[in-house]
């Protein structure tokens, strides 16, 4: 498991992690969200001990990743699949991360295999390599020593959509056997779809972080989008009852539970044909909570 | 490429974990030296270099009927050609990590950077030693040549091969120093190239103008001072000892320590 306690790294005056703690679990998967920017990758490398922190301690198993005795059997670590020397074969790359940890040669076709890195692409050199089959190579060398955690910085980006969709089964299935997994991504519905667990990071700081139900507890926005045979009746019943209306397409945005909706169309024999809660999910609650260290400023 | 293999993550039984042997660290760094492109060729450019200008000195020396050729002066020779060259591998050796960005792989792999280093170091000294015997062997095979066509071998030289050996592993070493000073390979090139050649041109330009600067150089030009040591150790008188140390402590050990000082404190991104 992982444990972050009040991490801060500065860079002379600008603050790119401030004060994050948090706690990766066993058999779970931790997504790690935020805008570009917001920290997540500077987070990614103190805990790998590769970027020195300026306050704060972050811990693997335990003990400080530069105490774990062959590091690379214990925790897969993939910070960034272009960090490879493009004059090497993608088979070598995998070949010196064995050696390395002391496994056996065989290991690296397994891994190969298990990426769906052809025996001819892995012996073509990384210069030639698309996005995508470096982060496959990198996934496969995060996860040569078998280790039982994995820190991977956005392992969807370059990936094809079939990519993706086997990659969520790959980490799905190895939380499940117990493993711990740590992901960053800017790409919410990647990480909505595996993650158990989600830090919502900006500007350095947490903004909000558990589970799927309890993120969206923070959405404090009450509203429902509805259709009827006759919206203008409907429209009339919800005002009289103190709730605002406006039209909305083809329907009404109405800011009440559904719930309201529906008993004040049964009262008024309207007929529904579309009732749904307008909360946005989790990328308004993002974008909500990260509005202001968007690039873009407020988002709709 | 598809998607589709499910094949099930490898399982062995979780052994408790120990160090890297350093063995092992010295053997993945000398496999790094030379899997990629551009290292296998600088190995090559480095024998195929050292071969012709053998070649060349051999047919100059028998054409001009150079008399006191020996060992000795084909080792002088391989000397001219690997003290640009053999440095230059010394510096991509350390460099290319970073101009890669390789070093995020290296040191998440073993977080223990000055043992990486210590690897490295040890790499480069076995690179060294395959260049000088290499350069050696060439020499002797050059020699026999020579004195097939001249009639006359000459077995002597063996100061200059000794001294031969001690430059080469400095120069080996200031590569090395410049590059985790510098992390930048165009950079620690462009300064070594400067230590080699520019640095000794302006020492000798003041060296002619002021008589002091002259005694000055003698102490802080390693170019000059280990000059001594092509004709023997142990023929070096205590002033020579004193400017040779001198000037290795100024080249070898300050950039030396100043570069590994670096590379233990870097960000690695």
């Amino acid at each position: 498991m992982i444990k972050v306690e009040g991490l801060t790294r500065t860079y002379g005056s600008y603050t790119a992690v401030d004060d994050v703690s948090f706690e990766c679990q066993p058999g779970r998967v931790t997504g790690f969200l935020g805008p570009n920017g917001a920290g997540k990758s500077t987070t990614m490398r103190i805990i790998v001990g590769l970027t020195p922190p300026t306050k704060g301690t972050a811990t693997v198993k335990g003990v400080s990743y530069h105490d774990l005795p062959n590091p690379g059997r214990t925790v897969g670590v993939l910070l960034d699949a272009s960090a490879q020397h493009d004059g090497r074969t993608g088979r070598e790359v995998l070949a010196l991360g064995a050696m390395t940890m002391g496994l056996p040669m065989s290991r690296v076709d397994e891994m190969l295999h298990l990426v769906s890195l052809s025996p001819s692409e892995a012996k073509r050199r990384i210069r030639n390599y698309s996005l995508g089959m470096r982060q496959r190579l990198g996934i496969a060398h995060a996860l040569l020593g078998d280790p039982e955690i994995l820190i991977l910085d956005e392992p969807a980006n370059g990936l094809d959509p079939a990519g993706i969709r086997w990659m969520r089964g790959l980490l799905k299935q190895y939380a499940d056997r117990g493993g711990t997994v740590l992901l960053s991504s800017h790409l919410l519905h990647e990480v909505e779809l595996i993650a158990d667990e989600m830090i919502l990071i900006g500007k350095g700081r947490i903004v909000a972080q558990g589970d799927r139900k309890s993120l969206m507890a923070h959405n404090t926005k009450v509203e429902a989008l509805a259709t009827s045979l006759d919206n203008t009746a409907l429209a009339n019943a919800l005002t009289a009852k103190g709730i605002s209306v406006v039209p909305a397409g083809e329907g009404l945005r109405v800011a009440a539970e559904p719930v309201e909706v529906g008993r004040t169309a049964v009262e008024h024999h309207i007929v529904l044909t579309d009732l749904r809660s307008g909360e946005g999910g989790l990328e308004d609650l993002f974008l909500q909570l990260t509005s202001d260290t968007q690039r873009e400023g407020v988002v709709a | 490429m598809t998607a589709t293999s499910q094949a099930p993550v490898y399982q062995a039984p979780r052994a408790a974990a120990s160090d890297i042997p350093f063995g092992r660290l010295v053997q993945v760094e000398f496999r790094k030296s030379w899997n990629t492109r551009s290292g296998f060729w600088l190995l090559f450019t480095i024998g195929a270099l050292v071969l012709i200008g053998e070649l060349i000195a051999a047919i100059v020396t028998a054409v001009q009927d150079v008399d006191d050729v020996n060992l000795g002066t084909f080792a002088t020779v391989a000397g001219v050609i690997t003290q640009l060259l053999l440095p230059t591998l010394g510096i991509l050796l350390v460099t290319s990590e970073w101009s890669q960005r390789t070093a995020m792989v290296t040191f998440s792999l073993e977080p223990r950077r000055s043992r990486v280093v210590q690897a490295k170091l040890v790499v480069s000294m076995i690179w060294t030693a395959i260049t000088v015997i290499f350069a050696l062997a060439m020499g002797a095979v050059f020699n026999l040549l020579y004195g097939a066509i001249n009639g006359s071998i000459s077995w002597s030289g063996g100061a200059g091969i000794i001294g031969f050996v001690i430059t080469q592993a400095l120069a080996m070493l200031i590569g090395f120093a410049f590059a985790s000073l510098m992390l930048n390979s165009p950079a620690a090139l462009v300064v070594y190239v400067a230590y080699l050649f520019v640095i000794p041109t302006i020492f000798g330009i003041g060296a002619a103008l002021m008589h002091w600067f002259k005694s000055l150089r003698d102490w802080i030009l390693l170019t000059q001072s280990e000059q001594p040591l092509y004709d023997g150790f142990w023929h070096m008188s205590a002033t020579e000892w004193g400017r040779f140390l001198v000037s290795v402590a100024i080249w070898v050990v300050l950039p030396l320590v100043f570069g590994l000082r670096r590379i233990l404190r870097a960000e690695v991104k």
